[in-house]
């Protein structure tokens, strides 16, 4: 019987890869999700009924087990069918912290027991104690606590910033402090694992409070539209904590899968900084350098621009052959890709030929724009790519900008001193006439002026995404 | 030297998986498109609630009066569980809008 749990872990770990690999290819994405899952679903089942110990005893506390099993699942159902799906960053976000938290209360636990030993073993005093414990034992039980800590607080921070629950803080030396955190942090673990103190619950403990404290400081001060690239850095985390659990069982199942997630979350970072032509440093310790470079103020600085009224904008959109929406982030945050797909609609039906013109990067993650225009019941052959739309926009007779900034900027492509410089855009400027909807002058997450916005042929719609689409599909209604 | 050694001979299974399921890792997603950069995080973030079973496992171990092992446990198989199903689920709707265009 013992022998088919090995069995279940091995056909669980094929399909974990299995599955992985089909997510990166659209035409079999769901069914490599879904894989996955079964998967996973005979893994735990078969933990259940088929674990025994290195003494050949089985698990008990069913009734615990299938009792947190079922809030989990249903809780997890629930805010995962309920989230709206311009939030789905946070609640990934989320779903990322709970692992990590559920990594770093094995490692607490597993401690506990190490610790409670000695009370019932009664006769050794604690020193002794703790010098005989495994330290292979003791290190792997720190470093889950330690990166399922960090794991757990900076997912709930990121989680904080995506939704503008938390604004971003920061102090002069920020990163000395998270530095000194993180020496502390090692040298208090080295010290548990050498000197074996014994007072090394109290050292122990210290560790999980400044593991939660580097994982706050840690993601606080990097900017909102870079937490995908972060929850994506913090997933890979979560799958090396979940791989200290493995070591700690000598668990196969629960090693691959941790390990598959911490190598492929972090190559998936670096893919999404390359997609944003940034480096992960860049992103990771850009926020702290940002503010003087803002000061220094070497950037253009570029004239006047022309607004222009919805009504106007209207009129403009409905006599045009070609008209090309580029949406982007503002779109996501304001919720507005479903009024933009009525607007493409209304414009259709008065036989205007519209696109979608769509930047690797738009919305508030990598791929995230095409998640929320297919929501909208957005045709899948109107989402152009960015080279295929770049071919198209000289025949384009307006371009509508929906809250993009920094992936039309034409700086990326003309401006060698400009920090965006090389990044791929979208060449909007190629087309007749270009609309910007923003809601103000500010520039976007790049913190440059675009030059775009002066060019004589751009026009400004100022206002809420939402609200300006709108306006304008009731306007173009009455015409 | 020879501690580091030993220790090496006596995981060096342990080590050779973590070796080969990092090159794999790498491997399986080196030419994900952008287009699926957001399912595939959530993808993955899902298969690392493999944790759970971890929490099982100290959850079921759990002696009768041991208060301490049997409340965190509980929390761990909680939190786990939500990981898990909740990431399953929230990748499954998101391709599903990407499938319901075909």
């Amino acid at each position: 019987m013992q022998n088919i749990l090995p069995l279940i872990y091995l056909i669980a770990s094929v399909t974990f890869i299995l599955g992985l690999k089909m997510l990166s290819s659209p035409a079999t994405a769901r069914r490599g999700n879904l894989i996955a899952a079964g998967g996973m679903s005979i893994a735990i089942l078969g933990t259940i009924f088929l674990y025994t110990d290195e003494n050949g005893n089985t698990l008990h506390n069913h009734l615990w087990i299938f009792g947190g099993l079922l809030i989990g699942g249903v809780v997890g159902t629930l805010a995962a069918k309920k989230v709206k799906m311009t939030s789905m960053p946070e609640m990934v976000s989320i779903f990322n912290g709970m692992g990590g938290a559920c990594a770093a209360l094995i490692s607490i636990i597993e401690f506990n027991e190490i610790h409670r030993n000695i009370h019932i073993s009664g006769t050794m005093d604690p020193a002794a104690f703790f010098a005989s414990t495994d330290g292979t034992h003791l290190l792997i039980i720190l470093l889950g606590l330690i990166i399922g800590s960090v794991s757990f607080a900076g997912s709930i921070i990121a989680w904080g910033k995506l939704n503008g629950r938390l604004k971003d803080i920061v102090f002069k030396g920020q990163h000395v402090v998270n530095i000194l955190v993180l020496i502390l942090i090692v040298s208090l673990s080295a010290h548990i694992l050498i000197a074996r103190p014994a007072d090394t619950p109290l050292y122990f403990y210290s560790v999980v409070v400044l593991s939660l404290v580097y994982g706050i400081l840690f993601v606080w001060p990097i900017g909102g539209a870079d937490m995908p690239v972060v929850i994506s850095l913090l997933n890979s985390f979560t799958g090396v904590a979940a791989a200290c659990g493995g070591f700690l069982y000598d668990n196969k199942v629960m090693l691959t899968g941790g390990i598959l997630v911490g190598a492929a979350g972090t190559l998936l970072t670096i893919l999404m900084c390359k997609a944003m032509n940034r480096s992960l440093q860049n992103v990771l310790i850009g926020s702290f350098g940002k503010k003087p470079a803002e000061g220094s103020g070497t950037q253009v600085a570029g004239g006047s621009y022309k607004e222009i009224s919805v009504s106007d904008a209207a009129m403009v959109m409905t006599y045009a052959n070609k008209v090309m929406i580029v949406p982007g982030y503002g779109l996501a945050v304001a919720q507005a890709q479903h009024v933009c797909h009525d607007l493409e609609k209304l414009l259709e039906s008065k036989g205007v030929d519209v696109r979608y013109a769509i930047h690797p990067v738009a919305g508030r993650m990598p791929g995230h724009m095409n998640v929320l225009l297919a929501e909208a019941d957005v045709s899948y052959d109107k989402l152009l790519e960015m080279e295929a739309a770049n071919d198209e926009f000289r025949t384009v007779d307006v371009v509508l900008v929906l809250g993009a900034n920094d992936v039309v900027n034409p700086a990326a492509k003309s401006d060698p001193s400009s920090p965006i410089y090389g990044m791929p855009i979208l060449e909007v400027e190629e087309a007749k006439s270009v609309i910007v909807n923003k809601r103000s002058m500010k520039p976007g997450y790049a913190g440059i002026e675009n030059q775009l916005f002066f060019q004589p042929k751009t026009s400004m719609l100022f206002g809420d995404a939402k609200k300006a689409l709108q306006d304008l599909v009731t306007e173009i209604k009455s015409l | 030297m020879l501690q580091g050694l030993e220790w090496i001979s006596t995981h060096q299974q342990m080590i050779y998986m973590v070796i080969l399921m990092i090159f794999v890792g790498i491997e399986v997603i080196s030419r994900v498109p952008s287009v699926l950069h957001t399912p595939l995080m959530s993808g993955a973030n899902a298969i690392h609630g493999v944790v759970i079973i971890g929490a099982i496992i100290v959850m079921g171990k759990a002696q009768e009066g041991n208060i301490f092992a049997l409340v965190l446990g509980f929390v761990a198989v909680i939190l786990g569980t939500l990981n898990v199903v909740g990431g399953f689920v929230v990748t499954d709707r998101m391709l599903e809008m990407f499938k319901k265009k075909k």
